[in-house]
């Protein structure tokens, strides 16, 4: 047999962790051994995941810093429960309906990716930053004022004024309703779904990341300079990453959204935003099985740390500022780089 | 009138804005670093402000500089502890402290403090006077004068004493200045204090004139001076001055004229906007790469 690679081996792992993390779920679930608090946390935890592979390719392999990515969450939620609403006399069966409701909530996030991804482009370092997080407030607050509803004649869309204002007929249903949001979503979600979801980003994004296009956008990261001496276009393998990790996120929107009973808008506000960067940032820049280890166990922390009561969000903080701290110290970093020295030599690389 | 009546509101909070993005932008001058905890330094500083005035019934004149005095020691003791450390680490890891540091902030407030919004008194009152015909609340003239006091001081402090001097020099390289004999880690202390001082006098100016107070308070109005600071051009002290006022303005015509519910929309657009058409910010350098 050929020898695998050392990509292709990490690629293989990153597969068996997410589905031996599934079989494991299934199992424990199976056996009747799991709270309901965290089987409720199932699909959100699929959901956070795909969000933290998304981000990681922006942020990891593309090397950009986004502060926004819950807006493209945001688009996809919204606009996923809108399509399934929508798509409900057509499309009966549940599961199609999900994959429709996702593809049109992928290509509504992609879509605000490529209009965000313009300006995006001309900016640097912290100036990005600021963009992305301005187009999270913008997203926000947006949907925050967005009305939406259908009945026999079609969707009826407003905005800034009320429900009433969409003069629906007397057969007619709201679906958004400004900042009250969603409410009476039917669930489509199941975390099956979740888990075929985050299969398919795998595949996209190592497949991405192992390609011709993947080296070139880890070149534009290490150096754009020489990156764009040597003919690569900086402008396109940006874009390409950035457009394809708003088109991610925007499914995982439409997962985490018809998981819910209802949704809204300031749930995907700056706070989400970070909360998504922290795990992209724990698990590792461009480490997708850190993201995954990071996505799920920071889900389920707050979860698990219910017993402190109120006292659960400040041990969260502790322990972020304590991890950072950790990992970036000069001291443990030596003492780790010590241990790694006879490791390497063995693996030989 | 109701023109110049806005422009002077828009001034005033743009004021506020500018007090908070001039901390900002002190700290990312001389550290290099986002401190998203600036924001929950503010709202630190009007709880300090709000218990010393309904506990202890001080006078508005002792509280401001004791939550200055306060929030200087914190944003000082939070730089010894979480950001010093991480002085050569990357960005990235200094920014996710900076995130847990302002979530440190948040939930301690919530756990002393509780989660009720608490009424802020006005630390000037609530009176009204009348400048040719128009009605203008006291504090909206304190905020205005604070805000140009603030930027004399700061232009006069880094432009000719000798600590304000080391400052520029640890903004610019700090090698250099630490083998020119600066104490770098002294220099950016202070100048963590002094943006966090800032930053407590904002908090007290900002619940004046809107007077609730929650742990959340200093979150939202941190995003929008770090906004300003970034729109200014982020590292020059100038730059957040005019930032900040200019979003106060827009904030505040954008209310009145196109939307109340959209104007944060507005206010970001224009940011995202002005950065098109000058990538580094209005007053900010852009440095060239050399290959």
């Amino acid at each position: 047999m050929k020898k695998l690679s050392r990509a292709a081996k990490t690629d293989i792992f990153t597969y068996l962790l997410a589905t031996a993390g599934f079989l494991a779920a299934q199992c424990i679930q199976g056996a009747g051994l799991m709270s309901s608090s965290l089987k409720g946390q199932l699909v959100p935890i699929c959901a956070y995941v795909v969000m933290a592979i998304s981000l990681n390719l922006t942020v990891g392999i593309l090397g950009e810093l986004s502060l926004g990515h819950a807006g493209f969450m945001s688009i996809g939620s919204f606009s996923g429960v809108v399509a399934a609403v929508a798509l409900e006399p057509v499309i009966p069966a549940p599961e199609i309906r999900l994959a429709s409701a996702m593809v049109i909530g992928a290509v509504c996030a992609g879509g605000a990716g490529i209009l965000i991804g313009v300006p995006v482009l001309r900016l640097r370092g912290d100036y990005l930053a600021i963009v992305t997080l301005a187009f999270g407030e913008i997203v926000l607050n947006l949907t925050n004022c967005l009305y939406v509803g259908t009945d026999s004649q079609g969707l009826h869309i407003s905005m800034l004024t009320s429900a009433e204002a969409l003069g629906l007929a007397s057969d007619g249903r709201v679906i958004i309703n400004g900042p009250v949001g969603a409410s009476g979503i039917t669930r489509l979600s199941s975390f099956t779904a979740g888990f075929i979801l985050i299969l398919i980003t795998l595949f996209i994004v190592q497949n991405l990341v192992n390609s011709r296009t993947g080296r070139a956008i880890l070149a534009v990261r290490d150096n754009r300079i020489s990156a764009e001496s040597v003919g690569i276009s900086v402008t396109k393998h940006k874009m390409i990453a950035f457009v394809l990790s708003a088109v991610l996120a925007g499914a995982a929107g439409v997962l985490f959204a018809l998981n819910m009973n209802t949704i809204v808008p300031t749930k995907f506000n700056f706070n989400t935003s970070i909360l998504i960067l922290v795990f992209v940032v724990l698990g590792g820049l461009g480490k997708i099985w850190g993201s995954i280890i990071a996505a799920a166990v920071l889900t389920v922390l707050p979860e698990a740390l219910r017993g402190f009561s109120n006292y659960r969000m400040l041990a969260y903080a502790i322990v972020l500022i304590l991890i950072m701290l950790l990992t970036n110290s000069p001291f443990i970093k030596s003492v780790l780089g010590r241990m790694r020295v006879p490791f390497n030599g063995r693996r030989n690389t | 009138m109701t023109f110049v009546l806005y422009l002077i509101n828009g001034v005033s909070l743009g004021s506020i804005y500018a007090i908070i993005a001039l901390g900002y932008t002190m700290v990312y001058g001389i550290a290099k670093m986002l401190n998203f905890a600036h924001g929950d330094v503010i709202m630190v500083g009007a709880y300090v402000c709000f218990f010393a005035m309904s506990s202890f019934r001080l006078p508005p004149i002792i509280v401001v500089p004791l939550a200055a005095g306060v929030c200087a020691a914190l944003g000082a003791l939070i730089e010894a502890f979480a950001y010093r450390p991480l002085r050569q680490a990357g960005s990235l890891a200094v920014l996710i402290t900076a995130i847990g540091v302002s979530y440190l902030l948040q939930n301690t407030a919530l756990l002393l403090w509780k989660s009720n919004p608490r009424v802020f008194t006005s630390i000037v009152g609530t009176d009204v006077i009348k400048i040719s015909g128009l009605p203008i609340t006291y504090v909206t003239i304190i905020t205005i004068l604070t805000c140009v006091a603030i930027m004399a001081g700061l232009t006069i402090f880094t432009g000719k004493t000798k600590m304000g001097k080391a400052m520029r020099a640890c903004a610019e390289d700090k090698n250099a200045a630490s083998l020119m004999g600066i104490n770098v880690n002294v220099t950016i202390s202070l100048t963590f204090a002094i943006g966090s001082s800032l930053a407590a006098i904002a908090g007290a100016l900002l619940c004046s004139a809107y007077p609730t107070l929650s742990p959340a308070t200093g979150s939202m109005p941190g995003i929008k001076a770090f906004t300003a600071a970034v729109f200014g051009g982020i590292g020059s002290i100038p730059g957040a001055m005019l930032g900040g006022v200019l979003l106060g303005i827009i904030e505040i015509f954008a209310k009145a004229y196109i939307s109340t519910q959209l104007s944060d929309a507005i206010v970001f657009a224009v940011l995202i906007i002005v950065l098109l058409v000058k990538p580094a910010g209005l007053l900010g350098k852009h440095a060239h790469e050399k290959v």
